[in-house]
């Protein structure tokens, strides 16, 4: 459900920089984020809003001793479900010993854009969907429905290993989550949904999942489609009751290699890194930040 | 102390009076003292009105379910939490016919009943609760309610045991080092658990060290119901769920896991 900010009222009040910006009440851990390859990634799309890519080292990899810390400091506030994002996570070499230390202990969402997923992959993969007692989900970025809309976006030739990697997921019984930001507005209306549906379908899928993501205006995305404008900020009062556990900042925590952070969206923001232990951040937060705008305008949470 | 040595739990009625005779014979059968409804008594089914009067004949402990809150307070839908849009539509149909057809005092009724109930059983301090203690319309599902969220919950609300419905599938974890201790969906007796048998669940707790949780499959006259749910112009999808045993609506609410075992 989108809402929409009041527009006269908007223009009738003092501007946001001048206000307080709202506190999010933390309502407890129930998702941990993973940063697993920090910012490097095998493409580099134009609207990622970390400017991930082969090159960028701003947040490196993370190292096996601090996932299994904070593994062991999430079963005792008692995580409810785990995300792993990146970059691109299956370019980490101990991705296998994290995924399965993980889903030891909860149910685990893979964010990746597919191109790294072959056959044993996928089949590793399927064995460890089929045999914990947790769910596992992969999230498959996927921008458009054919190679002229999608490889602009995110490589030249992306669009059909991005596809060729999640029919190796369903061949070894996991039905992934497409994930498709919509960069081009009319991904996520009515047509493009049934655009996406059909050519999923062509591939065997024929219950497809997808989920739409709003581009956030910061990274590279802000060089390709522009930054956030002044009133861009919220203020106190703009949270509707209960929005703490709307959004996922609420109840959930970031974790990279440098630190934790509110949200997956603002490792890039210093101001934002909350400490360096899981315990320094379980706190409420101030949401002064541009991009807090969009999960908040279009009712938007990065959970599956 | 409490002298309880066995009682009986179900949740989500949706209006399946049929089935809810069903279980009360059986749970009565099984020898249970006391008989809890953890709510959602509308939704899906056919004639709301008929249900509300056997649980309060019958002496059933129901407490109020998000279906009971909105029909209750008379709201425009049903704060079931489902995120897709054919999901929410065939929720919108079942909560537009159950609002049009309970009585006011059944709907002040609904409104009256109690958020959860806390009890001793077994030494034992059990919480019942519809979604889930925090929460009256959070899903817990089994692939996606790890051990460590549940001992979080337990130590957060003070509990042992704790019972809850609302997904409509049952399943259970005990901690593995307190096997007397841990969470307990009793799923629902309303419609079937999308296994592929048109029988219903429900929760049979007997008294012992660890509490012993048996879940029991009951039968009942379900091709009356689908008749009596044509009758009334209910959804071919509903009426195809309940003599199938698979769902065919809130699919799209299922963890990637129960999702793999459903038929479509």
């Amino acid at each position: 459900m989108t809402r929409s900010l009041d527009l006269l009222e908007l223009a009738a009040r003092p501007a946001p920089g001048q206000q307080a910006p709202p506190t999010l009440p933390f309502v407890g851990l129930d998702t941990l984020w993973l940063q697993v390859t920090g910012t490097v990634c095998n493409i580099a799309c134009t609207h990622c809003f970390i400017t991930c890519g082969p090159k960028n080292l701003s947040h490196p990899f993370m190292e096996l001793a601090h996932v299994r810390a904070l593994l062991a400091d999430a079963r005792d506030l008692g995580v409810k479900e785990y995300y792993f994002t990146g970059g691109e996570p299956f370019l980490h070499p101990d991705i296998f010993t994290f995924i399965e230390e993980t889903l030891a202990q909860g149910p685990l969402n893979i964010l990746t854009n597919g191109i790294l997923i072959d056959d044993a992959v996928a089949a590793r993969l399927g064995a460890l969907f089929a045999a914990g007692p947790y769910t596992l989900d992969l999230r498959v970025s996927l921008d458009g429905t054919s190679p002229k809309e999608n490889d602009p976006i995110r490589g030249k030739g992306t669009f059909d290993k991005i596809l060729a990697g999640g029919e190796q997921l369903l061949k070894h019984g996991i039905n992934p989550v497409w994930t498709v930001t919509t960069v081009l507005a009319e991904s996520g209306d009515a047509e493009g949904f049934a655009r996406f549906k059909a050519i999923l379908a062509e591939r065997g899928f024929d219950r497809p999942r997808l989920k739409f993501i709003p581009p956030f205006k910061i990274g590279r995305e802000e060089r390709r489609g522009g930054g956030y404008g002044e009133h861009d900020l919220l203020v106190e009062g703009d949270l509707f009751e209960g929005e703490e556990h709307a959004l996922q900042c609420g109840s959930c925590r970031m974790v990279t290699a440098k630190g934790v952070y509110p949200c997956p969206i603002l490792i890039e923001v210093p101001a934002a890194r909350m400490g360096d232990q899981l315990a320094d951040a379980l706190i409420p937060i101030k949401l002064d930040h541009p991009a807090c705008t969009t999960c908040h305008v279009e009712g938007f949470s990065c959970r599956t | 102390m409490s002298d309880l040595e066995r009682i009986a739990v179900f949740g989500g009625v949706y209006n399946n009076h049929l089935s809810l005779q069903a279980v009360l014979a059986d749970a009565r059968q099984q020898g249970a003292q006391r008989i809890y409804c953890l709510g959602d008594v509308g939704g899906f089914g056919p004639h709301p009105d008929r249900s509300v009067p056997i649980l309060i004949e019958q002496d059933v402990l129901t407490m109020q379910g998000n279906y009971d809150d909105s029909i209750g307070n008379r709201l425009d839908d049903c704060q079931c939490g489902y995120t897709d849009p054919r999901d929410n539509h065939f929720a919108q149909i079942s909560y537009n016919y159950t609002l049009a057809h309970t009585s006011d005092p059944h709907k002040d009724w609904l409104r009256d009943l109690p958020a959860g109930f806390r009890l001793e059983f077994a030494g034992q301090r059990l919480l019942f609760a519809h979604g889930s203690p925090r929460r009256v319309n959070e899903f817990l599902w089994e692939s996606t309610t790890p051990e460590p969220f549940i001992r979080r919950l337990l130590r957060d609300f003070d509990a042992d045991l704790i019972a809850v419905t609302h997904t409509g599938i049952h399943w259970q974890r005990r901690l593995a080092d307190a096997p007397g201790r841990g969470l307990v969906n009793v799923g629902a007796i309303g419609r079937p658990a999308n296994d592929g048998r048109t029988d219903v669940w429900y929760a049979l707790l007997t008294a012992s060290d660890p509490i012993q949780v048996e879940f029991r499959p009951v039968a009942y006259d379900h091709p009356r119901l689908a008749a009596e749910m044509r009758e009334e112009g209910l959804p071919e999808e509903f009426v195809e769920t309940i003599l199938t045993g698979w769902w065919t609506t809130c699919l799209e609410i299922l963890p990637a896991r129960e999702r793999a075992r459903s038929r479509d």
